[in-house]
């Protein structure tokens, strides 16, 4: 396998029908690390975070334009299948959504199934047990695989969702404020959870929680928007000890500190 | 001296609490108001159950309001009094569900166990060689003629319905599909208010524009003038199902590079199905007990008709029809023979409206059916959520 390479972003303005979201992106996102993205809210994060994968397009009216590189391709280039993207860019969300109609097992396996793609029962339980295991949440959960779903609680739900989300075994793994809804029990296990995934996977994750930025992130990037109605955009990024010991720009510096607003 | 914001110098007790009567005095108010009813009427001399159950019921409303007010205060006047009003508003809504249930089923179980020759033969029979008043016959037919039209107005209906709705709630969200949504609606909306007897012309038109012979009758016609009527039930109760399902699942799948039609079926259609079950059923119901435009699409006949594209059939609704048209039967002696193959039956008068009633009978057991099948389909495929 070639040695990772980073996610190239240039130029990137992301569009909400007419209305300009986020303005002129260009940020290089390195491979097999943590990026956290932290800003206040509406300024563009969470969609900057979903025009990775391209499921920013998925509502209505909404596109983006400019360029994404993941190893070395273009994913907004016109030829591109973005069904192909997501299976390589994977993404798990706020909120904890398994499929309420599935098991465990099967929730496990959704990447698999919902494609129609035939596995054997061996490698079935193989991926099954992987998965779970890589999402810290096989022990508890081994000996009721075909229990539902949603009889988890809502931090092993969140890690069933990222167990279902690295079977497909994806390069790039987006989280968007993965525990906002969480416990700091289960959010200290998520976070546990994303230092050990970052040796296989790139993972960008978006969080309002500055202490989890700076605990799980190796590069920390700040979002800010000028006012309501303006377009966000990407302020600085650089590692994350720099960021939060001596950033460069003043609106950063403000933000971390509480001074912001 | 403690202040008066001391939480033990507030009462708790709800205002006029202490002045509260028990729950019997109502049925003293009650018993009176009936009573007075009951006098009333023997007075004037229309003394009948259902006019003294209705007079007591607004005589007690009025006594026990009276009482309560001057026993138990306004407040309290007006609890009762809202608390009866409420529960007579429930018992005039359900008394026509259970009045049609008790005249159907006391007027056509016995039709239908105690058919001649065999029981339940009422079921298993249809209506050639039965003439006059002959306690004979059955809806076998009738019943053949309403599944299998049911069955092809679902099978034109429930493909173009769940179609359209899954068009609107899945595609129609931007752009020309968004505007073309807005008209399907549109269209949809006035497809609902079609009276039913213009679907039948309908289903006439389309297929005589077609046919050399004019007076071309088939169950084929039948379907699609129901199909007409149901497709907008199931586009409307689809749409709202499919719609409950939240955008988070469908995400989801495409975050794992599900595309989007495998989702539609796999994830929307999956989740939704109980819902999506009960409006179908809905849909079907409301048309298996349709008449007018079988009567003008299908006709009647007294014999099985297995073939949808050829002749006229029987269907439930219109057998009724024709029942209870026919009246009571002439008997001019205690049996009737039958002149082609000299069976004899016993002669009844009622036999017409029995075989109406039992006919009446049937159709709420098939509908019944449906809807269970439709209860069994929500139990087993809906979303678990239980540990």
């Amino acid at each position: 396998m070639a040695a990772p390479q980073p996610i190239n972003v240039e130029d990137l303005n992301i569009y909400y029908g007419d209305f300009l979201a986020v303005e002129g992106v260009d940020v290089q996102i390195r491979p097999r690390s943590v990026t956290a993205l932290i800003g206040p809210s509406g300024c563009g994060k969470s969609t900057f975070l979903r025009t990775l994968n391209r499921m920013h397009e998925v509502i209505p009216g909404a596109y983006a334009e400019g360029t994404v590189e993941i190893n070395g391709q273009n994913i907004y280039d016109s030829r591109v299948d973005p069904v192909n993207v997501r299976r390589r860019v994977g993404m798990v969300f706020q909120k904890a959504n398994p499929f309420p109609t599935m098991s465990i097992r099967d929730n496990v396996l959704a990447g698999v199934k919902l494609n129609n793609r035939r596995i054997s029962k061996a490698a079935a339980d193989e991926l099954v047990e992987r998965s779970l295991t890589g999402a810290n949440l096989w022990n508890e959960v081994k000996d009721r695989l075909d229990k539902p779903g949603m009889g988890l609680s809502g931090g092993q739900q969140q890690r069933l969702c990222i167990a279902r989300t690295i079977a497909v075994e994806p390069e790039v793994v987006l989280m968007d404020e993965p525990c906002s809804a969480l416990d700091p029990i289960s959010t200290l296990a998520i976070e546990d959870l994303v230092h050990e995934l970052k040796e296989e996977y790139t993972i960008v994750i978006v969080t309002h929680n500055m202490q989890q930025a700076s605990r799980v992130s190796d590069r920390t990037g700040f979002f800010n928007i000028a006012g309501t109605g303006k377009p966000g955009h990407l302020i600085e990024i650089d590692d994350t000890d720099t960021i939060f010991t001596n950033p460069t720009n003043k609106q950063t510096e403000d933000y971390i500190s509480g001074r912001f607003g | 001296m403690s202040s008066p914001s001391t939480f033990e110098n507030v009462s708790l007790l709800r205002p006029g609490e202490e002045r509260r009567l028990p729950w019997y005095h109502l049925v003293v108010t009650g018993l009176a108001g009936l009573l007075v009813a009951i006098a009333l009427l023997a007075i004037f001399d229309v003394l009948t159950v259902p006019s003294a159950i209705l007079l007591g019921f607004v005589l007690h409303l009025l006594f026990g309001y009276t009482y309560s007010r001057i026993r138990e205060g306004r407040r309290w006047a007006m609890d009762r009094l809202m608390t009866l009003v409420v529960i007579g508003a429930f018992a005039i809504a359900m008394f026509p569900l259970f009045s049609l249930l008790w005249a159907v089923v006391g007027k056509g179980l016995v039709r239908v166990i105690a058919a001649a020759p065999t029981p339940f033969a009422f079921w298993t029979a249809d209506m050639s060689g039965v003439i006059g008043g002959a306690d004979a016959g059955g809806v076998f037919h009738a019943t053949v003629g309403t599944l299998l039209i049911t069955l092809w107005a679902s099978i034109i209906s429930i493909p173009v319905g769940l179609f359209t709705a899954i068009f609107l709630v899945e595609y129609a969200h931007h752009g020309w599909r968004r505007r073309l949504g807005q008209g399907v609606t549109f269209l949809v909306d006035v497809m609902t208010g079609i009276p039913s007897i213009v679907a039948g012309l309908f289903g006439l038109a389309v297929f005589i524009a077609f046919m050399p012979d004019q007076s071309v009758r088939m169950g084929i016609m039948g379907a699609v003038a129901l199909s007409l009527l149901m497709i907008p039930t199931v586009v409307r109760s689809s749409e709202e199902m499919l719609r409950l399902v939240p955008m988070d699942l469908r995400e989801a799948a495409y975050a794992l590079g599900v595309p989007k039609w495998l989702t539609i079926v796999k994830v929307v259609l999956r989740t939704a199905i109980a819902g999506l079950s009960t409006g179908i059923t809905l849909a079907i119901a409301r048309v298996i007990g349709e008449t007018a435009p079988l009567l003008l699409t299908v006709g009647m006949v007294t014999s099985v008709n297995w073939n949808m594209f050829d002749g006229r059939m029987a269907t439930l609704p219109t057998f009724i029809n024709q029942q209870y048209r026919a009246g009571s039967a002439n008997c001019m002696s205690d049996t009737v023979t039958n002149p082609v193959n000299q069976e004899v039956y016993a002669c009844s008068i009622t036999t017409n409206i029995d075989r109406a009633w039992a006919a009446a009978l049937t159709l709420i057991v098939i509908v019944m059916i449906l809807n269970i099948i439709a209860r069994l389909i929500s139990h087993y495929f809906s979303p678990k959520l239980s540990r």
